[in-house]
């Protein structure tokens, strides 16, 4: 079988370019874990249920199982690795998922960590109500969630006393 | 799993898009926001040979149009631009309605209003809002198709082999109309096991002149059915949804799966007739308060 054709995608992730060569059908999430060896984003289900892969495409949260790398080329990425605070350690929502015991295998950790990353610049004080729908699209099944409402509510605080992204 | 190969197009203008879809024929798809397609192709329940990116075509596209007739919605506008969109809102709530109820926030980041309504998946919200709007898809070739001559069977639609649909448009709703949108799903952001959209538009007098609904879930396409026989001509805050949901209930023939039963289904098409039917009153304060 002829090896399979190559494209260049230039992303850049977590504010640092990167140009890789891969085929058409390579999902953003491998790309993300394999050709840049970032493997902060997870991989769940591989059909966009459970959001461990989701990251942030220009600042928006996707499922980057469900989004090819080469469709995306020139766009900018952010993932779990870039969520970390600007001075380095942990940011403010990996902070608050520590504090509150948002996670135990951390499995699922990744996609709400993004996902609430985006959430929290929208929406910088929500309600417990508000904060449960922005975790609706992210399956965990250790916690029960609450401990993860209580994180979002956290890092929100953390975010407007610290300040922070 | 993983995708099959298949050989990638990113066109650069519509022009070119339509024709690498006519060359690529029956083994050609295209590749919008990716949310229903890459499931299927991550699960190998699809395979097609190539695909056509239209992601790149955003100058053509991309736009989102209010006019005094019409909402019409380009095929790259994502889901969370149709249910953000201010003006949009204003000149059709029905559509900010169903696009919340369309999977979880991430998947409306990326996913399309055209994509998803020219995907056809019978428990899908916007092929139903479509229907319900008499609505019509636009056709890169030119021409359109009526939303009532578009949805053939589940994932089904009658656009041409190669045809590219361009943008969806929406016909603005009579004066003195309300519209819902109700659902019900095993989990927020599921597929609805029975959802329900609905226009009710009342005369001069606040009698019921019209009322339609759409449903989801409950038959191989979206099922228009019109309910003006059960409350036309009834005072507003009187009128008997109840009867509308019998008559709804009277002429669907859901199937059981693993979410729910036939039974079940048609409670819920009761159901939610009435509900959606009293929520569409409730947003015309203007007119009925």
């Amino acid at each position: 079988m002829a090896a399979e054709k190559t494209y260049e995608v230039s992303l850049t992730v977590n504010g640092v370019p990167h140009t890789v060569s891969v085929p058409a059908r390579r999902l953003l999430s491998d790309c993300l874990r394999h050709d840049l060896r970032l493997t902060g984003t997870h991989v769940g289900c591989e059909h966009g249920v459970c959001g461990a892969c989701t990251v942030l495409l220009d600042g928006e949260p996707v499922r980057s199982c469900l989004t090819f790398a080469v469709s995306v080329d020139g766009q900018s990425v952010t993932t779990m690795e870039g969520c970390r605070s600007a001075l380095g350690g942990l940011g403010p929502v990996q902070r608050a998922f520590m504090e509150c015991h948002g996670l135990q295998c951390g499995f699922c950790t990744p996609g709400f960590v993004t996902t609430v990353t985006a959430f929290l610049r929208e929406n910088p004080d929500p309600s417990a109500e508000e904060a449960r729908e922005a975790i609706g699209g992210n399956l965990c099944r250790c916690t029960g969630y609450q401990n993860i409402v209580k994180s979002v509510l956290r890092a929100a605080e953390i975010r407007r006393t610290e300040g922070g992204s | 799993m993983k995708p099959p190969a298949f050989v990638y197009h990113r066109p650069t203008s519509v022009a070119q898009a339509r024709q690498m879809l006519r060359d690529a024929g029956a083994d050609g798809k295209v590749l919008a926001g990716g949310q229903s397609l890459v499931p299927m192709l991550n699960m190998r329940l699809a395979s097609p040979k190539e695909l056509v990116d239209i992601n790149r075509l955003g100058e053509e596209l991309g736009a989102l149009v209010v006019d005094d007739a019409t909402v019409r919605v380009g095929a790259l506008v994502r889901h969370a631009r149709t249910e953000r969109d201010e003006a949009a809102h204003a000149a059709l709530p029905l559509l900010r309605q169903a696009t919340r109820c369309v999977a979880h926030p991430t998947i409306r980041n990326r996913g399309t209003t055209v994509g998803s309504i020219v995907h056809a998946d019978p428990a899908a919200e916007l092929p139903a809002v479509l229907l319900l709007c008499d609505g019509r898809v636009e056709l890169a070739g030119g021409g359109a198709i009526a939303a009532a001559d578009l949805f053939v069977g589940p994932l089904e639609t009658s656009l041409p082999t190669g045809e590219l649909a361009v943008a969806a448009v929406f016909p603005r709703l009579p004066p003195r109309t309300g519209t819902a949108w109700v659902e019900v799903s095993r989990r927020a952001g599921d597929y609805a096991l029975c959802g329900v959209g609905l226009t009710v538009t009342l005369d001069e007098d606040r009698r019921v002149s019209a009322a339609r609904a759409a449903y989801i879930s409950v038959g191989p396409t979206p099922t228009l059915i019109d309910l003006t026989d059960a409350v036309g001509g009834q005072p507003y805050d009187r009128a008997d949804w109840a009867a509308a949901g019998a008559l709804a209930r009277s002429s669907v023939a859901p199937e059981e799966d693993i979410h729910a039963t036939a039974d079940y289904r048609l409670h819920l098409v009761v159901v939610l007739t009435e509900r959606a039917g009293r929520s569409a009153l409730s947003t015309m304060d203007s007119v009925v308060v």
